[in-house]
């Protein structure tokens, strides 16, 4: 076990580790957001994002975990990036990249790094505030003006169109990254056997499917308000 | 000739090599520690062979011209591995290895060294898996067999169509676990350039970095020369590039005889040539001839149509195609051995019917296996009057599930889909029977200089059969040389290290670097290339697949002229002291211009008929098997072993008298 | 037909190196991509210059030796085929064609179009191998029973001929598919079972003292593999690696 993270190979483990994490968490944040589009006035998203702000196991051990996840998987990325750069110190002058790869697989540090930057504003749009009336104000009611505030919040956010055109983006790369990263990801913990085909092709479903549907809920709050 | 001693064991023919085994002198673990063995090239024979000493605890140096042992030729072997395992219980022993093996080499081997080696062919196997080779399994997880080359058992073992690249692999990680230990010391990218005898004995090489120019000493106990055979005297050949005699005539230079350089092998199915630019042939599989009819068309208007692209060989009728081989042996047809078959091609081109552009070439035709597979398929398939269509579809099945990455490698190759149109096919130089004269011992006649697989005269006679190279190779070093080699070595433990800093070893560094220096500093005008292709010319013109005295004596005259030549006006560019692959080839291809002419000498010499060596003078004249090759067991059942004195024209000839006790003389029969 | 070559010419490990560009002549579609640079090569040495140095061998596309980056792909434009089995038939008329070494760190140039592949043996050595001495007496080879299936895998694996397209051609000029084929030929089969953990350690350990980049499984080594090693190779040798390391 020692040295693991040493190892190329360990590396590669600990970033598709940390990518499943992220997976599921995306797939966690994409239920609770499809709530809002429910036709019952962000009556089950209140109560959800509620129940998520406040829970203690959330906010004191999932938060933290998944912070660290996110930064880990970044921090990991670029480090990665910059080893594997330096395994080639001359480049060459012609190279055909598109005749055997993906344009995704690739690119995995633009789409990453892209997303790097949404979720920055995402953070400055959503988390900072939240994190600002909760432990800086100590307000956990939730409530604003007797209601609770977080899909008013959520739909003041989706009116500048340049925030929802950047969202839209964001997802688009998220998509990018997903392409490559979901089967990557198995294949780097040694996934093989008869599930794998399969698994690759919900990949491709995952990958699309879930920032479409982020997409569509940022589309829907813009123009239904 | 008492100066060759065979040093054969004596008692009877089975006990031979376990009575030997018994008796020899052995080295204790303590001292083989004291004792360095160099190992000059790294194929199947001498990766094995160090490999082996190295685990035994000698000291081995090892040397590849190329930059992993890996790639050595051994690589490119296709077919298979013969040995005597009998698992398919059809009636297989050592004795009918040993017997198939004497008589499919034409009378001319050593029966001692042959039924060694059929007896050794087992543990090869047992060896091999035991290493990770992924050779061919059945169903049950069992190791599978193919028939291979005419014999009448299933012998063979095989990794696909790549059996010799994994036995190569094998040897070559077991050297890996060696050089890992720190007892085999690898020298890649080093090339041989001379042998250094001291008080009589080989004590060690001058070799050539070739990344760096340096010309280094080296100094052992021992020397194994396991550095293949010399093919490439042909320039084009199924031989690698850099396939060269250079380590092998060094030796006979310095005392070494050279034995049979006249038996080389010329394989009759290879890609033929399509133009002068060609630099080297590639081999099909002999498997094909299991299902292809090889053919020419029967009149000359057809070829010269052909030629000229008019016509299209499918269009040609049935009765106007002479299917040549099954005219002329009905009994083998199309599976007559290498020898038959390449000569029956050529004697149809020199008839003018070869069809491509060059002249040289014959149809081999799966037209007739696929209807027949496809109609099997249909039939087991229950398809009810299947069209003609799906009966093509359905054999082409079966056909590409034997033969599919020759198919696909041949459009590669000629961009012909071989499905629609028959393959052309021409016989190519593939393998040399010749080679340095060994003992029993695998000894040369320098003490401690040694020489095995092809770079040996080897237990193949005058023709070898198919899937027996491999066999030779791996039987010599992992299971012969370890043992000879150690009742030599058994006499050194007291020796200590050689050193380098002696006058011999400065005299051959000197002769070495001189010549490089001439070949440096001499400005002719012609490339090491154009020389090459001169002395391939002549070599395939009159020392190929028939010859004949007339021609024989001009080839010597002609390689002569050739050679004086070269010495005046080669020109190699760059320097010495750098990564030079023109001066490589300019050492090589001096070698080789005195290895020719001491080819043709031989040729000359034996006025017989044999194996692969086919004089048109000694046919027979009538009876059954009229215009056949006649062999002549009275006057030249011997081994030609030849005396370096200077010039090849001026080399003297031993003979080692071959006597065959267990096995009766016969002619080769396959009408 | 008539062709413009930008060949990366170097004169040794310390010389900077630079592309230069030569015309070469009345090439016949049915030659070789090696024969057309023997075309380029006698011309230049009858014109009294320096003939390209490249590593070539067998010219068959088994021993691995050849290795040029043709038009920005490992092997030239082909698939399934090393640059000795490339023709020129794949190139047209006036084509202009760029022929760079294969760069990698781990595979430093040693003339023009000559590279050092020595990475590969260290890393064979630390463990590409099964731990049997020749003896004469181990067991009979069909005493060792092994499934058709695996025997199969294991034979694809092995068909690796260590040519370092798969690090020529990735992004990250990764070594694994060349590493994991020899890990998978041993783990497929039960005489490789009793050393296995150490030697998918050691071997991916020197992999990465090579200095060879991470794989990020962009597919490209496969595609360009001119024996179609596949990835699969690449799964099993992780999977080896993390069941070895959590052993311990």
């Amino acid at each position: 076990m020692s040295g693991l993270l040493k190892s190329s190979i360990g590396r590669k483990f600990a970033m598709a580790l940390s990518a499943f994490f992220l997976m599921l968490f995306l797939l966690q944040h994409f239920a609770i957001n499809i709530t809002s589009i429910f036709p019952d006035n962000g009556a089950t998203f209140n109560k959800m994002s509620h129940f998520m702000g406040t829970n203690p196991l959330i906010q004191y051990v999932m938060q933290p975990v998944l912070i660290f996840g996110v930064v880990f998987h970044f921090v990991m990325g670029f480090i990665l990036e910059m080893k594997n750069n330096s395994a080639r110190k001359v480049s060459y002058a012609k190279n055909n990249g598109a005749a055997n790869s993906t344009w995704m697989s690739r690119n995995m540090i633009y789409s990453g790094g892209f997303i790097l930057v949404f979720i920055i504003i995402h953070f400055i749009d959503f988390w900072f505030p939240e994190i600002n009336t909760k432990f800086i104000q100590g307000d956990w009611s939730g409530l604003h003006d007797g209601e609770f505030r977080y899909f008013h919040e959520l739909q003041h956010k989706f009116l500048a169109p340049w925030r929802v055109g950047l969202y839209v983006l964001g997802f688009v790369f998220l998509a990018l990254h997903l392409l490559h990263g979901f089967s990557s990801a198995f294949q780097s913990v040694g996934a093989n056997n008869k599930y794998t085909r399969g698994l690759k092709g919900f990949g491709k479903v995952y990958a699309i499917g879930i920032p479409v549907g982020f997409i569509i809920i940022a589309l829907f709050h813009h123009f239904n308000h | 000739m008492a100066i060759l001693d065979s040093k054969i064991p004596k008692g009877p023919l089975k006990d031979k090599w376990t009575t030997y085994k018994d008796k020899i002198d052995l080295v204790n673990p303590a001292n083989k520690r004291l004792i360095d063995v160099i190992v000059v090239g790294t194929g199947l024979a001498g990766g094995s062979a160090s490999a082996t000493l190295a685990e035994l605890g000698y000291n081995v140096k090892a040397f590849a011209y190329q930059d992993s042992p890996r790639r050595a030729h051994s690589i490119a072997a296709q077919g298979g591995i013969n040995a005597a395992k009998n698992y398919q219980g059809d009636g297989d022993s050592f004795y009918r290895l040993f017997y198939d093996t004497v008589k499919g080499g034409d009378y001319r081997s050593r029966e001692a060294n042959v039924y060694r080696l059929a007896e050794v062919s087992a543990n090869i196997i047992d060896q091999c898996v035991a290493q990770g080779v992924p050779f061919a399994r059945d169903y049950g997880g069992q190791l599978d067999n193919r028939s291979f080359g005419g014999v009448l058992v299933s012998r063979t073992f095989y990794a696909k169509g790549q059996t010799g690249q994994q036995l190569l692999l094998g040897a070559y990680s077991a050297m890996n676990r060696q050089i890992a230990r720190g007892k085999i010391e690898m020298f890649n990218r080093h090339e041989m350039l001379d042998l250094v005898i001291v008080d009589g004995k080989a004590r060690g090489i001058i070799a050539r970095n070739l990344v760096t120019g340096e010309i280094e000493r080296h100094s052992a106990h021992a020397v194994v020369i396991a550095s293949g055979g010399y093919g490439n005297v042909y320039f084009l050949s199924t031989n690698a590039m850099g396939s060269n005699a250079t380590a092998a005539w060094k030796v006979h230079k310095k005392g070494a005889f050279f034995a049979n350089p006249c038996y080389t092998q010329i394989h009759p199915t290879c890609i033929p040539r399509s133009g002068d630019y060609q630099s080297k042939l590639t081999l099909m599989s002999e498997s094909l001839r299991n299902d292809g009819r090889i053919w020419v068309p029967k009149k000359m208007e057809d070829v010269l149509a052909i030629r000229e692209g008019k016509l299209k060989p499918t269009q040609i009728a049935e009765e106007d195609r002479d299917y040549y081989l099954e005219r002329r042996y009905p009994a083998f047809g199309n599976l007559v051995p290498r020898d038959v078959a390449s000569r029956a091609a050529k004697e149809r081109c020199d008839a003018g019917y070869g069809v491509n552009a060059t002249g040289e070439a014959v149809y081999l035709d799966f037209k007739s296996a696929i209807e027949r597979y496809g109609k099997e398929q249909c039939k087991l398939h229950g398809i009810k009057n299947p069209t003609q269509e799906k009966i093509i579809e359905e054999g082409e099945k079966v056909v590409e599930a034997k033969y599919g990455n020759l198919f696909q490698m041949y459009e590669k190759i000629v961009d012909d889909n071989p499905y629609k149109t028959p393959m052309m096919i021409y016989p190519a130089t593939h393998y040399t029977m010749g080679g340095i004269w060994v003992d029993y011992n695998l000894m040369t006649t320098i003490d401690g200089c040694y020489a095995i697989g092809e770079a040996n005269f080897s237990d193949h006679g005058a023709n070898r059969l198919g899937a027996s190279a491999l066999m030779q190779g791996l039987a010599d070093g992992y299971f012969v040389l370890p043992y000879t080699i150690g009742n030599y070595l058994s006499n050194d433990i007291r020796t200590g290290k050689i050193s380098t800093d002696t006058k011999e070893f400065e005299e051959a560094e000197k002769a070495v670097k001189d010549r490089i220096d001439f070949f440096i500093n001499n400005k002719g005008e012609h490339s090491v290339d154009y020389y090459h292709k001169k002395l391939g010319k002549i070599m395939w013109e009159k020392c190929g697949m028939a010859r004949n005295e007339q021609g024989l004596k001009e080839a010597m005259a002609e390689i002569k002229a050739l050679r004086e030549d070269f010495w005046k006006n080669v020109t190699v560019p760059g320097d010495a002291n750098e990564m030079n692959p023109e001066l490589e080839k300019a050492g090589r291809v001096a070698d080789f211009l005195e290895l020719g002419e001491l080819f043709a000498k031989d040729a000359l010499n034996r006025t017989e008929s044999c194996g692969g060596h086919f004089r048109e003078e000694s046919v027979e004249l009538d009876g059954p098997q009229k215009g056949e090759a006649k062999r002549d067991d009275t006057n030249f059942a011997y081994v030609a072993a030849w005396e370096y004195k200077g010039e090849p024209a001026d080399a003297v000839l031993h003979k080692e008298e071959l006597e065959f006790n267990d096995i009766e003389l016969k002619q080769r029969s396959y009408k | 037909m008539n062709l413009t070559l930008k060949i990366w010419r170097q004169k040794n490990a310390s010389d900077k190196g630079k592309m230069v560009e030569y015309k070469v002549t009345d090439i016949s579609e049915h030659m070789s991509f090696l024969e057309m640079m023997d075309v380029l090569n006698e011309q230049l040495v009858n014109s009294g210059e320096e003939p390209v140095a490249f590593d070539h061998d067998c010219r068959e596309g088994i021993c691995g030796m050849c290795s040029m980056y043709i038009n920005g792909e490992a092997h030239g434009p082909d698939r399934g085929v090393t640059t000795c089995q490339l023709h020129m038939r794949m190139f047209n008329d006036g084509d202009t064609i760029t022929i760079e070494p294969f760069r990698a760190a781990a595979f430093p140039v040693i003339k023009d179009l000559v590279v050092d592949r020595s990475s590969f043996e260290r890393i064979q050595q630390a463990g590409g191998y099964i731990s049997v001495n020749t003896s004469g007496n181990t067991t009979d080879a069909n005493a060792i029973l092994v499934p058709k299936e695996n025997a199969d895998k294991a034979m694809d694996a092995a068909t690796c001929i260590g040519c370092g397209a798969c690090v020529a051609t990735c992004k990250n000029s990764s070594a694994m598919l060349f590493v994991g084929a020899k890990v998978s030929q041993y783990a497929l089969l039960p005489q490789g079972q009793v050393e296995a953990t150490e030697r998918v350690k050691n071997m991916v350990a020197q992999m990465d003292l090579e200095g060879f980049g991470n794989c990020t499984n962009t597919g490209a080594c496969e595609i360009e593999c001119p024996k179609g090693i596949s990835l699969e190779n690449i799964a099993r040798m992780n999977s080896e690696f993390l069941k070895a390391s959590f052993k311990g």
